[in-house]
């Protein structure tokens, strides 16, 4: 835990635009027709004013949100530990106790927005009053503090410790219950600017943003930017917007598609395999099986990127296909996949392998394209790069999405594919449901060669790989 | 989205899923029971992102130590480990093949470790630098092979990279802050993404052209998180001002928020279900939202955490849904 506190300073402020939320719900708590009705507390024998319960904040949050007990509970624990609210018994932690243990607001001086970052001088200040006032008796993590701030602000301990002493004077002044709450008011601040090793620390952030302007990549302002920039607008203007009542009915119609699909929403059978340990539903749904499941057989009628996205999909459509004698428009567009999401060095290779095997007069697996599209990608080969086939892809997909597959589903292939295809029983609730079933491992795919081997190299390294040891990069 | 209201447009409601439209259409969702099925222990410091092996079941996780994880999730076994010569490791995120994985972050680059189980290999020895921005990488992921990596940086832009050779393919540039995130699109003719980042912008690009096609600015703080909604028709996305706000492509504007007044930190982390109809939030004060996307209503509320909720990812097959916090561990629900 460094002296230091959390990093960046003012810029963090930005990074927790919940701090100043919560301020608002704390100035409703504090409302004095809507908020929490407070009352005297008692702490043994001093009466502490304007004071509250645990049980009082919980009931307040649970009635203003409309939210569950836990939430509230959850809510309020978060708030005391930001330390808006903090606790007058057992003030050393920021916990919110939903009882009839007594809380107070915080001075909005000592909010987190307000006095933020916490600087050395003020925590030294702070210590230093303990370390009087308890004469050397500081807690441990308080005590190596106060040792580190002696250390590295020793030219300015005089006044430290001069400080000190006239805070402590002024308080003497103040009635006892006053002394109470500023000593807690000021703890709070600390323990949540200061927390101790093994607390939380709330204040955290992860790494700056908006901070390295000079890392930035600047924009540059010029003549091809604005160009751009009129571009987009153009564009956006001319941009046809849909309906929003075609919008909704796009969802309905998704959501009752999809629905019955979607394990977390109906459940899947046999069985959820995180929920009961049994992977059955993984082995009936792996990539290459030889009997597909209904849903599964189902859903590549949903449209057609289903049924290619789906290798299983993907090898019926090739069966028909070929039956229709348009193989090759699915082999062109796999070619066209390879290319697009392919390595750099092998465009070229890739491009010209393309035109031999489909474009090329005369080619073997010569796929329909107009001949506008033909003769540009034909022209685009020239020089090729990876998007050099958009144009020809995009033609044998709509192909292949107009023409072939409606073809495919109501061919005689799909009308078998799903009436074979099964429906798993759901897994019979065990008999001894404390027994946990053993949760087996399986092969990892970075054990799999490429297809061909694979089955034959999956049963051999079938074993759970033994946990590999940490290596250092 | 629309760069400035049109008056015609002046009247149209805000939210597109107009209560009296949604209720009566869409079934009312049932009793809603997600519980934590496996924590995941290893990490000795804030998990910071994870990422789903295709597998369903595998999955990589970094934290703020520099160590990067391969887990066995359902067996909870640790089958990789990495230590990162930085430390944050904001992004990582699982080659499509299963067969190698990328991670980044304060050393400003994106790297990609082939998985090896070979005893005699040290992982980190085949080691590929692949991008190199000039801050932090927040976000990576590739594309649909283990060639191409999409990478987003503090540094303000995104960029496409070949793995192999390490160049640059395209750059994107058009945020005026930090981008924190992106996803690419599942439409079929692949070829989009969005970001979002700290201008409060989320900008949805072409991956050929390096042009942004549509942005959308509505929310109050930095988006944190993108996600597209399962049609590709639609995204989602989480910000520091404890909204998640969904944004429609055709219709080209913002169609509903998700917000309670009870909430009030950052939402971190966003992701749908299989079938688009719930949105599960990881938040900075520990807890899991689900959202009912159509009606707009949270649906249940997830505890378990014990400090922020720093990523979110729903499994490939939708059976689960995995988060991972600064509390060090990453849990799986379902």
């Amino acid at each position: 835990m460094t002296i230091g506190g959390p990093r960046g300073g003012g810029q963090s402020r930005l990074q927790m635009p919940c701090l100043g939320k919560m301020e608002r719900m704390i100035v409703s708590m504090q409302d004095p027709d809507m908020g929490i009705k407070m009352r005297n507390q008692r702490l043994l024998i001093t009466v502490i004013p304007h004071a509250m319960t645990g049980n009082d904040i919980v009931e307040w949050l649970i009635q203003k949100y409309g939210i569950s007990e836990e939430e509230s509970l959850h809510l309020g624990n978060l708030i005391v530990r930001h330390g808006y609210i903090y606790p007058l018994r057992d003030p050393r932690s920021l916990v919110l106790r939903a009882d009839e243990s007594p809380y107070r607001f915080q001075t909005p001086y000592f909010w987190t927005s307000t006095k933020w970052p916490a600087t050395e001088l003020d925590y030294a200040i702070y210590l230093a009053k303990k370390n009087i006032r308890k004469q050397g008796d500081l807690i441990e993590h308080e005590k190596d503090n106060y040792n580190l701030l002696h250390k590295r602000i020793n030219h300015t301990w005089d006044f430290v410790v001069m400080q000190a002493r006239e805070q402590l004077r002024a308080a003497k002044q103040r009635r006892k219950g006053d002394r109470i709450v500023i000593d807690c008011q000021e703890q709070a601040y600390w323990l949540v600017n200061r927390p101790p090793p093994g607390a939380p620390n709330v204040l955290e952030q992860g790494p700056e943003r908006r901070n390295c302007h000079t890392t930035r990549v600047q924009l540059a302002k010029n003549m091809d930017y604005y160009k751009r920039e009129i571009e987009y607008c153009r564009k956006a203007m001319a941009r046809t917007r849909v309906k929003s009542s075609i919008c909704l009915e796009g969802y309905l119609k998704f959501n009752e598609q999809y629905v019955p699909h979607d394990p977390i929403m109906s459940g899947c059978l046999p069985s959820n395999p995180w929920i009961t340990d049994d992977t059955t539903y993984w082995a009936m749904n792996a990539p290459t099986v030889t009997t597909p499941t209904k849903l599964r057989v189902e859903r590549w009628g949903f449209n057609f990127s289903e049924l290619l996205m789906d290798p299983l999909g993907r090898a019926q459509l090739l069966e028909f296909l070929k039956k229709e004698f348009s193989a090759e428009n699915l082999s062109f567009w796999e070619a066209c996949e390879e290319l697009r999401y392919g390595e750099q060095s092998r465009i070229n290779e890739i491009v010209d392998s393309i035109y031999q095997q489909f474009l090329a007069p005369g080619a073997t697996r010569w796929v329909n394209i107009d001949s506008k599209t033909m003769e540009r990608t034909l022209e685009g080969i020239k020089t090729p790069h990876r998007y050099v086939m958009d144009d020809a892809q995009m033609h044998i997909y709509m192909l292949m999405k107009k023409d072939s597959y409606p073809r495919f589903l109501k061919s005689e292939l799909y009308r078998n594919l799903l009436a074979e295809a099964v429906i798993p029983p759901e897994t019979k609730k065990r008999v001894f449901p404390f027994m946990r079933k053993q949760r087996h491992s399986s092969p990892s795919p970075a054990l799999l060669l490429p297809a061909g081997d694979t089955e034959a190299k999956g049963e051999e390294k079938s074993r759970s790989p033994a946990a590999v040891p940490e290596e250092e990069s | 989205g629309i760069p400035w209201p049109p008056a015609e447009m002046a009247w149209q409601e805000v939210s597109l899923f107009a209560v009296h439209q949604v209720a009566e259409r869409v079934e009312a969702l049932g009793q809603f029971v997600m519980k934590t099925r496996r924590t995941l222990k290893g990490h000795g410091n804030k998990v910071l992102c994870m990422d789903w092996c295709k597998d369903k079941r595998r999955i990589v996780s970094s934290s703020q130590d520099g160590k990067v994880i391969v887990w066995d999730s359902f067996t909870t076994n640790k089958e990789h480990a990495v230590t990162m010569p930085c430390t944050w490791v904001m992004a990582c995120a699982y080659a499509p093949s299963g067969c190698a994985i990328a991670c980044g972050g304060l050393d400003n680059k994106c790297s990609v470790y082939p998985l090896t189980f070979d005893k005699n290999e040290n992982m980190a020895a085949k080691k590929k630098s692949v991008a190199m921005h000039t801050n932090y990488l927040s976000a990576c992921s590739f594309t649909n092979s283990d060639m191409q990596i999409l990478t987003a940086s503090g540094d303000g832009t995104c960029a496409l990279w070949d793995v192999e050779s390490g160049q640059l393919l395209q750059s994107f540039h058009g945020h005026g802050a930090d981008v924190l995130c992106l996803d690419l699109a599942p439409s079929e003719t692949g070829n989009t993404f969005v970001s979002g980042g700290c201008d409060k912008k989320a900008m949805v690009w072409d991956m050929r052209s390096g042009q942004c096609i549509q942005s959308f600015e509505t929310h109050d703080s930095d988006i944190n998180s993108v996600r597209y909604y399962p049609s590709g028709d639609a995204f989602a996305s989480g910000s520091d001002d404890a909204t998640c706000r969904l944004y429609d492509l055709r219709a080209d504007r913002e169609v509903a928020i998700y917000s309670k007044e009870s909430i009030i930190f950052g939402a971190s982390s966003v992701d749908f279900s299989l079938s688009g109809r719930l949105l599960f939030a990881g938040y900075n004060d520990y807890t899991i939202n689900v959202w009912d996307v159509l009606k707009g209503s949270r649906v249940s509320i997830l505890f378990g955490h014990e400090n922020r909720v720093s990523t979110l990812r729903v499994s490939p097959d939708g059976t689960a849904f995995c988060s991972g916090s600064w509390d060090h561990t990453l849990r799986i629900w379902a």
